[in-house]
């Protein structure tokens, strides 16, 4: 990062977002069993920024709470608590002209392409939608010219807006949806897990054309992935999430190489590597706990074996080590871990 | 033309010319239907101009048998009423009532599941509610209900004029709660899906999303509910009509015919009561097999 990326505020900032879901039985089982009311934290404690032109990646195992964040941070979601400034603005509590002016600067990306594109609406249609709401453009021919400008700027034939989504495929159903987020010319772009759903050949072509996109249009993006070789490839700074929680924050090539938490280290670990055979491996144990009932102290504690008496009683909070590294681990910061 | 072409060449289509039963049931709705819609062109008679009925064509049996007139083709009724035109003009009213209380409870239907669907919490459990409370009246009983109601309410004269209107809104009164509780279902899932999320994410209004992105992901159970319900309808109109409670014997519609000629089945003029009888089965049985059709052939897990 140059000093004068440093200086610029960054266009996005997420303070201590948090989003619980109310997973609790209708309320006439709860009161016949005498059931408490359950709630399920898939987001807690997440803040961040993400400087002008530049990728946040979010990884971490399913369920982690990496897709809330995304929505969280678009406005999909109305956080619990904390709050989301994109350029100084709250999104959660932009309204009305003010809230459809934010929006026009953010668009998102989904994981399913096959689930993202209404299939009776053809495809000029959809990718013309978000220009059309939002007063982008005017009148038919403009419409029209900037679809078909769209679809070659995604690698697409100008006369595919007359066809269904059913006619593509998935890789080719993506670069629709990504024609659709830059119709109303975004400035912040989240992708939440655009490339799961596709075929490792075709991956490559859609992460080649995401990354060509920002370039050329200076575009932020938060980045949402459980694929590591697909974040290395992506992001600038990478945040690692577990269990609603984020344990390690830092540039990407530090993270990737000198990771320090020991969910950071067990996740790389467990990354496929031609360089790294016969390497002995730490592989993850033992699964997810239950995000309703989340153990007491550090929540990784019940899959790490650095763990002692403090990890099982105290919840770590985030630090910044001597080398500029984020992370929430006691072990780090007593030193136990290196 | 070729959208013409396109449709002979489409899964529907080929389903449809490989069933033979599903031929026939289209070809024998198309003729009642048809029967119906041209009644005032190709009846013989018409049963309502009261200047050409007489009293001496009275009881006239069908054609074929010893005492029957080629003029009276089905025989006449106690009024000397042409028989075959009465069909033609009671499967008029039929067609009628069952296609208007079909549209009336698949509008209030697809409205109330879309809303209950998307809007979700107090509204869907409210409206889920009160489903489930009509569902639990037999349509006949609502039927009656609306009927004693509409009497008491509306004057004598009026009372004609308005029976077929009181039917049509008993009928959809009880019929719209299959379409609320499919529709409503698949809102649920689409209203999930990420196309919708995205429509949320530019700012769309809420009525925007439910009408241009998820109804028309939504509506093809409804037509095959609507095929069938076609049927149903029909049979309650003729079973209300036939208990008296139904369209008048001024305008009679099928039920209403086989009410008259069941007070001749047993002096023997069973031709009054036989052929409305025969026309309602062959109508009500084909609108039937062709929604089975279509229910079938539009599944996908069946195919």
């Amino acid at each position: 990062m140059s000093p004068a990326d440093s200086a610029a505020p960054p266009l996005v900032v997420a303070e201590d977002l948090a989003r619980y879901f109310d997973v609790s039985s209708p309320w006439l089982e709860r009161l016949i069993g005498r059931e408490p009311r359950r709630r399920l934290r898939a987001v807690d404690q997440a803040s961040f920024a993400i400087p002008r032109g530049r990728t946040l990646a979010l990884v971490g195992e399913s369920g982690c709470g990496k897709s809330t964040v995304a929505r969280l941070v678009t406005g999909l979601y109305r956080p619990s608590r904390g709050r989301v400034l994109f350029d100084g603005v709250d999104v959660t509590a932009a309204r009305g002209a003010a809230g459809a002016a934010v929006r026009r600067r953010m668009q998102m990306i989904f994981q399913d392409p096959y689930a993202s594109l209404n299939p009776r609406w053809r495809v000029g249609d959809i990718v013309a939608e978000p220009a059309r709401v939002q007063a982008v453009v005017r009148g038919r021919a403009q419409c029209q010219a900037l679809v078909a400008e769209l679809l070659q700027q995604v690698g697409l034939h100008p006369d595919d807006a007359r066809k269904y989504p059913h006619q593509f495929s998935g890789g080719q159903r993506q670069r629709i949806s990504i024609a659709r987020a830059l119709s109303s010319a975004p400035q912040f772009l989240v992708c939440d897990e655009p490339t799961s759903a596709l075929d490792v050949s075709v991956q490559a072509q859609v992460l080649n054309l995401l990354a060509d996109l920002q370039t050329r249009l200076g575009l932020t993006c938060l980045f949402i992935s459980h694929n590591l070789a697909v974040v290395e490839y992506v992001a600038d700074d990478i945040g690692v999430m577990y269990l609603g929680r984020i344990v390690e924050f830092g540039p990407r090539d530090a993270v990737l190489s000198r990771p320090a938490h020991p969910y950071t280290r067990l996740l790389l670990d467990a990354v496929p590597d031609l360089a790294m055979t016969g390497r002995a491996r730490t592989p993850v144990g033992g699964e997810v706990p239950n995000p309703i009932d989340p153990p007491a102290g550090c929540a990784f504690h019940p899959r790490c074996p650095w763990a002692d008496a403090r990890c099982r009683a105290e919840p770590p909070a985030l630090w910044v080590d001597g080398r500029g590294r984020v992370v929430a681990c006691h072990a780090v910061q007593e030193g136990r871990l290196g | 033309m070729s959208r013409v072409a396109a449709w002979l060449d489409s899964d529907l289509a080929w389903s449809f010319r490989r069933s033979p039963v599903t031929v026939a049931a289209a070809a024998v709705a198309l003729l009642c239907v048809g029967g119906a819609l041209l009644a005032p062109w190709i009846a013989p008679h018409d049963p309502f101009d009261l200047a050409a009925l007489d009293l001496m064509d009275a009881l006239a049996p069908p054609a074929w048998l010893a005492e029957g007139r080629w003029r009276f083709l089905l025989g006449t009724d106690d009024q000397g009423r042409d028989v075959l035109s009465g069909i033609l003009y009671g499967a008029r009213i039929s067609v009628a009532v069952g296609v208007a209380s079909v549209l009336l409870s698949a509008l209030a239907g697809v409205a109330l599941g879309l809303l209950a669907g998307y809007a979700g919490g107090a509204v869907d459990a409210f409206v889920m509610r009160v489903a489930d409370v009509q569902l639990s009246f037999p349509a006949i009983l609502v039927a009656l209900l609306v009927d004693g109601v509409a009497r008491i309410a509306l004057p004598e004269l009026a009372h004609g004029a308005a029976a077929f209107w009181v039917i049509v809104l008993s009928i959809a009164l009880s019929g719209w709660v299959q379409y609320a509780r499919t529709v409503r279902g698949s809102t649920l899932v689409e209203a999930r899906k990420e196309y919708v999320q995205a429509a949320r994410l530019i700012g769309r209004h809420p009525a925007a999303i439910v009408l241009r992105h998820i109804l028309p992901n939504v509506t093809g159970p409804v037509l095959v509910i609507a095929t069938i319900h076609l049927a149903t309808a029909i049979t309650t109109e003729a079973t209300l009509s036939f208990l008296g409670v139904g369209m008048p014997a001024t305008t009679p519609s099928l039920g209403t015919l086989i009410r008259i000629g069941n007070d001749f089945l047993f002096s023997g003029e069973w031709w009054i009561t036989l052929f409305p009888g025969l026309a309602l089965v062959a109508l009500v049985l084909s609108v039937n097999l062709l929604g089975d059709w279509l229910r079938d052939a539009l599944n996908p897990r069946l195919a």
